[in-house]
């Protein structure tokens, strides 16, 4: 009795949360229901005396594997979702159709197979338990699969490492080199913060610079994009302009300064051959760059 | 009951289908290949449990080694066409076509 009930709470969270992974819209929310079914399954493991697979479960799966999806998830980027473009015409409708038989092939199929009462673990487990059942066959009969396991997590491994790897093909900039590439830059000093002088400190918020114009170098492109998309513009009509600037072409390189003629660098040399990539970068991008 | 958990296996496997065939994000589309593979497991374990011995449990078991190996190669491909292509998306990644 207490096995029907678990199996039927458990049967509709994870057919829901299935569900959930495929048609959420976010990749991180399919991360997370992918974990709900993987804990709900863990749980019927155990109900079906398998408890020494659904701890494995627990670890293996929602411990690691879900992990490191979430570090690729953070790593390509959250907000890649997807198109919703079909390439294919009509692939969406003629994909459900065929999950949708698929589905209703392999039920029938398994509803119409005579399947007589369970024979239940009892007896396998009845030397010491599931754990030491477990290890007995592991260690003699599938023992050469066990070897050979290893040799595959081996070769994973260095695929993993030779996949991820990344030959530097120029030198690591020194800090001296960060030096030279920052005072070659029209902008030696860090850039301005959001909020300084302004009439808030949100982050969202551009600087009013000491002569009272809006500083476009303090907004960070990404914020700024947000911003504009969910339509949260301050009043001010000038940071509103500041920040849809940012959003729609990046801070303007050319800001007004009232110290112009000092900051004007008298001879700038020609760059070196070994300068930093940071070098070629303009100076009012890298707020930009910090921000993803 | 048996029939419950593979009926229940069955609709996770399908659902998982309909994920790989729908989604773009290379990422999504390997979860979904993961779902498949714990349907997989869930049906190994019912039929263990049907048939009285521990078979069914081992195989699970090395699904699930097989799977983690899986998910490291995968994880680590997809990265590296991101780095390449600045998209994760699973229609960019077409050359082989031409």
């Amino acid at each position: 009795m207490g096995e029907t009930i678990t199996f039927w709470v458990l049967a509709v969270v994870s057919v829901a949360a299935a569900f959930g992974l495929v048609f959420s819209r976010k990749a991180v929310y399919s991360a997370l229901m992918l974990g709900v079914v993987m804990l709900s399954l863990a749980v019927l493991y155990a109900v079906q005396d398998a408890p020494f697979l659904a701890v494995v479960q627990i670890i293996v799966y929602t411990g690691a594997v879900m992990m490191l999806f979430l570090f690729v998830l953070m790593l390509v980027g959250v907000d890649s979702s997807d198109s919703l473009v079909e390439t294919i015409k009509g692939q969406r409708f003629w994909a459900f159709v065929a999950g949708l038989g698929f589905a209703v092939l392999l039920a029938v199929g398994i509803g119409n197979a005579v399947v007589g009462d369970a024979t239940g673990l009892a007896a396998a487990n009845a030397e010491g338990g599931n754990v030491q059942g477990l290890a007995k066959l592991i260690f003699t009969r599938y023992v050469f699969a066990f070897e050979v396991t290893s040799a595959l997590l081996i070769t994973a491994a260095l695929g993993a490492m030779v996949l991820a790897h990344r030959e530097r093909s120029e030198p690591k900039a020194t800090q001296k080199d960060l030096a030279r590439a920052r005072f070659l830059g029209d902008h030696p000093t860090p850039l301005p913060g959001p909020g300084t002088y302004a009439r808030h400190n949100a982050i969202d918020m551009p600087a009013l610079l000491p002569d009272g114009s809006v500083s476009e170098l303090s907004v960070n492109r990404v914020i700024a994009r947000h911003d504009v998309e969910t339509g949260r513009l301050p009043e001010n009509a000038r940071l509103a302009a500041a920040i849809r600037q940012v959003a729609a072409h990046g801070p303007r390189t050319e800001q007004p300064k009232v110290v112009q003629a000092v900051a004007e660098p008298a001879e700038v040399p020609v760059a070196a051959e070994d300068d930093p990539p940071t070098a070629a970068r303009p100076a009012g991008t890298p707020v930009e760059e910090e921000g993803k | 009951m048996t029939t419950h958990y593979l009926v229940l296996s069955a609709l996770l496997f399908a659902i998982g289908g309909i994920g790989v065939l729908v989604r773009r994000n290379a990422i999504v589309v390997f979860m979904c290949v993961e779902l498949m593979l714990n349907a997989c497991n869930l049906a190994f374990v019912a039929f263990a449990r049907q048939h009285g011995n521990l078979q069914g449990q081992i195989i699970a078991f090395f699904v699930m080694v097989v799977a983690a190996a899986e998910v490291v190669v995968g994880l680590a491909i997809i990265v590296t066409i991101f780095r390449t292509r600045r998209s994760a998306s699973v229609d960019d990644a077409n050359l082989l076509k031409y």
